[in-house]
């Protein structure tokens, strides 16, 4: 078992090393000078150089490279290459914006797609179940900006119910909060729940079929005490992987839908920095993006050892 | 005559318009031990899913099975099992007939510690008082079973333990709330033949201790031969020849058994040195011939076969039907 755990924390750290190699190596190769495009097209060549030397661009890129990664590691992100602002406050910033919304529409796409993709996987052969499955179908093809859209027309600009836009911080005004977080967090977790759901049913469909199932009736369990008993715990691998990944694409997706609903989350920092060249910020916020995805897929792998005994002893 | 455990008259299980088993009659008395035996896809699993009142949402049942359990302060708990409604079916299911399945490698949940998955049975039933009982007497029943050092077998999940262990576990569970009727579906089959001696032994001892009914699946004649007093044998759904194990085996009537027992016999072989078989194989379900279901395969048949034989016999514990029975020597 601990062998496992550190098993999984190496292959964690590992990858991180990797991938933040990989993402300053791409800032690299992109064509244009940090230094040139902050100061604009009339600076001379002596103002580039000094800003350059400034900015350490001038060293060997390796050096630049473990200055970089020893400041992350300290939770030094460094400071913007135009406003010459520090990066790290600001990211931090919109990263709690933008957890908060990831984690609301994951609430409810988890709350939407247990409950009916276990009933579409027990009523598979009825009309219920079929209909289900329809609807959950046109959820998985309606991308979640149309849904924002929609959800914006129907609820804010017709009914007027809910704020088309627009972020309150919660201790400012929790109402207000919720109420603009209602809309934003529905397009996310309605499109994500909608593929969930289909994961959800496949993995109770699954497991309906296992013998233990049927010693679990023969043992005088009713068929919906057998499944939440014996039957969930085991669906429940698959639908942690697809869990895993859609953090991970809600995190870099929730980018469209903070344009959508004017949310100063990570995704809005990310857009407007890639605007002004900013490649430092940007540079920066690929990298949170990618400790988050990694995070999440590690803490997926010990979700993997905590639900299935047979994975904390079997060799791969 | 009244403390029949189980008694099946009738049955009769379709899957649309198909007929998968057809006029069934199966008897289990307080403390006997009925085999049934009989090639894959006869029906045997069927009759015991039918029983246990699990068979799959599309096989519609037919006919009558009652169920007589033994629910303490001498008062019997009696159940229709093809009428009855899934909680009084529930109750019955694990209290008054239990279940050994034929794969012990699958037959537990991988991800519940097996000393939980042996107390549950109890706690479901609420045969002993809390769930600390529970656990207490399920080391208890590990231990009687034979596992090695019980506590630590309760502690362990299904696939730290082989698979004649694990059969072990089932054996406990199934016999935790000391049930009226143990059905057992091949229950050795997947074994080692090391360990197949050990459960049926298990099994047995277990039955008896209890004096209930066992129902014992299998197409291992020689395992009928050491585990049970009466056996029935089934082809195409349908109950073919029935009777005392000794007299069924020594002098079968039915052609089929006769078949299935001579196939078995390793000593006996054909004058060209190879062992006898039954020609041809089982049809898929439904697709058994009119008349005699064994026509098609049988070296005796004629048109007469063509019409469904009667029963024989004394009645559905002893009979055969064939129109040209073995004769008695």
């Amino acid at each position: 078992m601990l062998l496992r755990i550190a098993e999984r924390t190496a292959v964690f750290l590992v990858s991180l090393g990797v991938s933040s190699a990989l993402v300053f190596g791409f800032m690299v190769l992109l064509p244009g000078d940090p230094a040139r495009v902050a100061l604009g097209i009339n600076a001379t060549e002596v103002d580039v150089a000094r800003l350059r030397a400034e900015f350490g661009l001038d060293r060997p890129l390796g050096e630049q490279y473990l200055s970089w990664t020893g400041g992350l590691v300290r939770a030094d992100l460094g400071t913007s290459y135009i406003s010459r602002a520090e990066i790290g406050p600001q990211i931090a910033d919109r990263l709690q914006v933008s957890l908060i919304l990831v984690a609301a529409s994951m609430i409810i796409a988890v709350l939407l797609a247990l409950p009916f993709g276990t009933l579409m996987a027990v009523h598979h052969r009825r009309a219920s179940g079929v209909v289900l499955s329809a609807i959950s179908q046109v959820g998985v093809a309606v991308p979640a900006f149309l849904a924002g859209i929609l959800l914006i027309s129907v609820f804010a600009v017709h009914l007027r119910w809910l704020p088309s836009g627009g972020w309150t911080p919660p201790a400012y005004d929790p109402g207000l909060f919720l109420r603009q977080l209602l809309l934003p967090a529905l397009s996310l977790g309605l499109v994500q729940g909608a593929v969930l759901t289909r994961y959800v049913r496949s993995a109770v469909l699954e497991v309906l079929r296992e013998d233990f199932l049927r010693t679990a009736r023969a043992k005088g369990l009713t068929p919906l005490r057998a499944l939440v008993r014996h039957g969930l715990r085991n669906a429940a691998v698959p639908v942690v992987t697809v869990l895993g990944l859609q953090l991970a694409t809600l995190l870099v997706g929730a980018v469209v839908i903070e344009r959508v609903f004017v949310i100063p989350g990570l995704g809005s920092l990310l857009l407007d920095n890639v605007g002004n060249r900013d490649l430092i910020v940007v540079q920066d916020v690929v990298m949170v993006l990618v400790v988050a995805v990694l995070l999440v897929n590690f803490v997926v792998d010990l979700l993997y050892l905590a639900i299935d005994p047979r994975l904390r002893t079997a060799s791969r | 005559m009244t403390a029949d455990v189980v008694r099946v008259r009738d049955l009769v299980v379709t899957v649309g318009a198909k007929p998968l088993l057809v006029d069934v009659d199966v008897t289990v008395h307080r403390g006997e031990r009925v085999g049934l035996i009989g090639e894959s896809g006869s029906g045997k699993s069927l009759t015991a899913l039918a029983i246990m009142g699990l068979l799959p949402e599309d096989l519609i049942p037919a006919g009558s099975v009652v169920v007589t359990g033994h629910s303490g302060g001498g008062v019997q708990r009696v159940t229709s099992v093809l009428e009855a409604g899934e909680p009084a079916l529930a109750a019955m299911r694990g209290r008054d007939v239990a279940m050994v399945f034929q794969e012990p490698m699958t037959a537990l949940n991988p991800t519940m510690r097996v000393g939980a998955q042996v107390a549950e049975i109890m706690t479901i039933h609420r045969t002993v008082p809390d769930r600390g009982a529970a656990a207490r007497r399920a080391v208890e029943l590990l231990d009687r079973v034979g596992l090695p050092d019980p506590a630590d077998a309760a502690r362990a999940y299904p696939h730290q333990l082989s698979g004649g262990q694990r059969q072990r576990v089932v054996v406990a569970m199934a016999l935790a709330n000391d049930p009226a009727l143990l059905i057992c579906d091949e229950p050795t089959t997947a074994l080692d033949v090391t360990v197949q001696a050990l459960v049926l032994d298990l099994v047995v001892r277990g039955v008896e201790a209890r004096d209930a009914g066992l129902l014992f699946i299998t197409h291992d004649l020689a395992v009928v031969a050491s585990v049970c007093e009466r056996v029935l044998v089934m082809y195409g759904g349908r109950v073919v020849e029935a009777g005392e194990v000794q007299e069924v085996f020594t002098r079968p009537r039915h052609r089929y058994t006769r078949g299935l027992i001579g196939a078995s016999d390793l000593d006996l072989t054909r004058p060209d040195g190879k062992l006898y078989t039954i020609q041809g194989s089982v049809p898929s379900s439904g697709r058994f011939p009119a008349g005699c279901v064994f026509r098609n395969r049988c070296t005796h048949a004629t048109t007469e076969c063509e019409s469904l034989p009667p029963w024989q016999g004394s009645g559905p514990e002893q009979g055969f039907a064939c129109w040209h029975p073995v004769m008695a020597s």
